[in-house]
């Protein structure tokens, strides 16, 4: 038995966790183009910002778009709701009130990821701290996910947990795609060009997955492939197809173990079965950014329908 | 003054015989160092309490010092014996003050302590709570000031704190210091939150729909100074830690809204006060609270722990009759001293108080943690003047105890050993079936020199507390 209350409780402690470490992932990318394109970087944090939904926070506070300011806004701001900070504070927030469910390694992981980088992040981010501060986060957060995956039953609370994760992930990788979709577009006129090699490893590097790419593919880059490899290889640990193949596992394992079949069981199946064994030309007949829109909406609507279904909130 | 661990320099008394030993042989600065990483510890499980006022991420550690206080097996099983009589009595009174009043019929105390007084409920007369146990948990306030002088300070019968420090100051020197364990016979308390599940289980109304007692945590939630210590206790009993948006009332149950659907409780162990307990009932802007629970408990379709209304038991003004209360309801003299009292409401005893006011220590009858009281003798002449025109204003409001000396225990310092003021409050656990009290307990310090007030809020840091075995 749990309470509506702890089942939202981590949910969103996962959700939060999973954005810090996805918004260390995009600046990470960003700060690497930045790094090795010079001067043309500017374009690249806005894109950035949209990509983490924070462009419309950051032009209200800032009028220009430079790398000091973004990289400080997406890291530390408190007013930024989903700053890396404020992430891990409502995590831990959220933690302290589920606390009960955690192992004692659970919660002295997301306490100490807590009380590090509130010491990190007390100063301005310089560029030389960069480095060393977006490693930091993901080791934090790994931690975090370590200890659950370490020391946690296999039961409810693991699941929530789990979907917390996944349809955090899911939604941070349809929104990287989203906004970068023009390149990867089979149509787009300057396939093959410069410009258009940057965007793909951006892709890649904010989903961590330029290695891996590399390794299943070798030098062997297209448009097609990036975007199947990104959408649908089920074997990508930040792939729609390994996501929402995740949220069905933990839904059904709810299923069974309440043995009560909700709404949200059959809206996962269908997510399931938009990313599952699909070919990414018959995305590309759909559109991919008309896909990408409607899975997007799709999983914000799942999560809200999970929320109902377990009665998170009163 | 008294001091637990040494007789004179050099000279510790028998319980500390073993411990001075190791003691002597240690490095200073090695124990220095341990004891900095006792706080380190601390902050990572996350033990720490809020202070009032202050922003959210100001989480405060109390301050622990890592020389333990040490009572004697023959020590303690008087204080043992003293307690239990004590809670019992304290019991039978709360149970006759809500029905037949035989206290007061027989003169033992005036009635206008009970009628004027705001501790006491009118709302609980006549209500029978499940098990006929009214306080499940007490934590007595002692304090010591010689060999064989303990007098109860306070009987703490609402909903005392502290025992998750008791809890996790020993788990912190068991680490630090295992070889000290294998020395002396130092009985475990960590059996702790397993009694009190049992204590607030056996408790349980008697016609629930549920196979077994379920039991609840009601928390006001993690902005509240004790949630560290509520989640603890959850956490340990293997308990659901509640709040008020958990929780509701359907069909004459008290119920909590799960990942499938609502579960009646049996047992609420409540850390909210009673005036937030039920909107309905009692303070109509709580949001802490459960909206008709106090129909339930009258029904007796749920164990509130402890009792609405206990409070009248541990009314300062109340205090000075204990040893009459113990006498009138176990028929035998009460085997713990009081602190003598001045009633400030009585015209003689005022009148002696406003003389003596440099001597005394002068507490609000409804005050706690150590806020609103006067230290006559560490306190100014213009505090004191301050002061005399409160009292003077509202008598009835005070109480006056002479300056206790209380005992000292050595702490730990940069020059080493140096003694300091301690109380002691043991955690008693009350069920139809029995009264435990866990051996030990927790040692508040006033970790200033000199100072007498032990309290967190107030510059106090806690000792580990150690009963030895015979």
């Amino acid at each position: 038995m749990m309470l509506g209350k702890t089942a939202g409780g981590l949910f969103w402690m996962f959700r939060y966790i999973e954005r810090a470490e996805n918004i260390a992932r995009l600046l990470e990318a960003g700060w690497h183009i930045a790094l090795t394109r010079g001067s043309d970087g500017s374009n690249e944090w806005e894109s950035i910002l949209t990509t983490a939904g924070m462009n419309v926070a950051y032009q209200e506070k800032f009028d220009e778009v430079t790398a000091q300011n973004v990289i400080n806004f997406m890291l530390r701001d408190r007013e930024n709701p989903s700053s890396v900070m404020s992430a891990i504070t409502t995590a831990r927030n959220n933690a302290r009130t589920v606390r009960t469910s955690l192992s004692s390694e659970v919660w002295e992981a997301v306490n100490e990821c807590w009380m590090e980088m509130k010491d990190t992040l007390a100063r301005p981010v310089t560029e030389r701290s960069m480095h060393d501060i977006l490693t930091q986060i993901r080791f934090r957060t790994s931690v975090v996910r370590g200890a659950l995956h370490g020391t946690m039953l296999r039961n409810d609370i693991f699941a929530f947990s789990r979907l917390g994760t996944m349809i955090e992930r899911v939604d941070n990788t349809a929104r990287i795609l989203d906004v970068k979709y023009y390149v990867l577009l089979p149509s787009a006129a300057y396939v093959g060009t410069s410009i258009d090699n940057t965007q793909w490893e951006i892709i890649l590097r904010s989903v961590s997955a330029e290695r891996s790419y590399s390794w299943l593919h070798g030098a062997e880059t297209s448009a097609a492939s990036i975007a199947n490899f990104v959408l649908l290889d089920a074997r990508m640990p930040r792939s729609l197809a390994f996501g929402t193949k995740r949220i069905g596992t933990y839904l059904r394992d709810l299923e069974e173990d309440y043995g009560v079949r909700h709404d949200c069981h059959a809206m996962a199946e269908t997510l399931c079965r938009k990313v599952e064994k699909r070919s990414i030309e018959s995305v590309f007949d759909e559109g991919l950014h008309e896909f990408l829109s409607s899975f997007i909406s799709d999983t914000a609507k799942l999560a809200g329908q999970i929320e109902k279904d377990f009665r998170f909130y009163g | 003054m008294f001091d637990e661990m040494l007789a004179a320099a050099d000279q510790p008394r028998q319980p500390y015989a073993d411990y001075f030993d190791w003691f002597s042989q240690e490095d200073l600065k090695l124990l220095r160092k341990k004891s900095t990483e006792a706080e380190s510890f601390f902050r990572r499980i996350g033990i720490t309490f809020n202070v009032y006022g202050q922003a959210e991420a100001d989480e405060r550690l109390i301050p622990f010092d890592i020389v333990p206080r040490i009572i004697a097996a023959n020590e303690w099983r008087k204080l043992e014996k003293g307690i239990e009589q004590r809670v019992r009595a304290i019991n039978a009174f709360l149970h006759d003050i809500y029905h037949r009043q035989e206290i007061i019929r027989a003169g033992r105390i005036p009635k206008e302590i009970i009628a004027g007084n705001e501790a006491f409920l009118p709302e609980m007369v006549g209500v029978n709570p499940p098990g006929g146990v009214y306080t499940h948990i007490v934590g007595t306030d002692l304090v010591r000031t010689g060999p064989d002088e303990f007098y109860v300070l306070e009987d703490n019968a609402r909903t005392p704190s502290g025992v998750s420090y008791m809890l996790e100051n020993r788990e912190t020197m068991l680490q630090m210091f295992p070889e000290l364990f294998t020395k002396l016979n130092v009985r475990p308390v960590s059996a702790y939150p397993t009694l009190l599940h049992r204590a607030l289980a056996e408790s349980a109304p008697q016609n629930s729909p549920n196979p077994k007692p379920v039991v609840a945590v009601l928390t006001p939630g993690i902005h509240n100074s004790a949630y560290f210590e509520h989640s603890f206790l959850a956490d340990q009993m293997g308990a659901e830690l509640v709040e008020s948006g958990d929780l509701s009332v359907e069909d004459g149950r008290v119920v909590m809204r799960t990942t499938q659907g609502f579960t009646p409780i049996d047992v609420l162990y409540r850390r909210v006060d009673d005036a937030f307990l039920d909107p309905l009932v009692f303070n109509p802007e709580s949001m802490l609270g459960v909206a008709g629970i106090m129909d339930v408990y009258r029904a007796g379709n749920i164990t509130i722990a402890n009792a609405p209304g206990t409070g009248i038991a541990d009314d300062k003004a109340l205090y000075s009759y204990m040893p009459d209360i113990v006498e009138f309801y176990t028929g035998e003299k009460a085997i713990l001293k009081n602190v003598p009292t001045w009633r400030c409401s009585e015209a003689d005893s005022l009148k002696y108080v406003l003389e003596h006011l440099p001597e005394l220590v002068v507490k609000e009858v409804h005050g706690s943690g150590g806020y609103g009281m006067l230290v006559g003798p560490a306190a100014s002449k213009k505090e004191i003047a301050a002061f005399e025109k409160k009292l003077r204003a509202k008598p009835s409001n005070y109480i006056a105890q002479p300056t206790l000396s209380l005992s000292t225990v050595p702490i730990l310092t940069k020059a080493g050993l140096a003694p300091r003021h301690v109380d002691l409050r043991p955690f008693v656990l009350v069920s139809p079936k029995r009264v435990d009290i866990t051996p030990g307990g927790l040692t508040r310090v006033a970790l200033k020199k000199g100072s007498l007030v032990v309290n967190s809020s107030q510059g106090g840091g806690t000792k580990d507390t150690w009963v030895l075995g015979d």
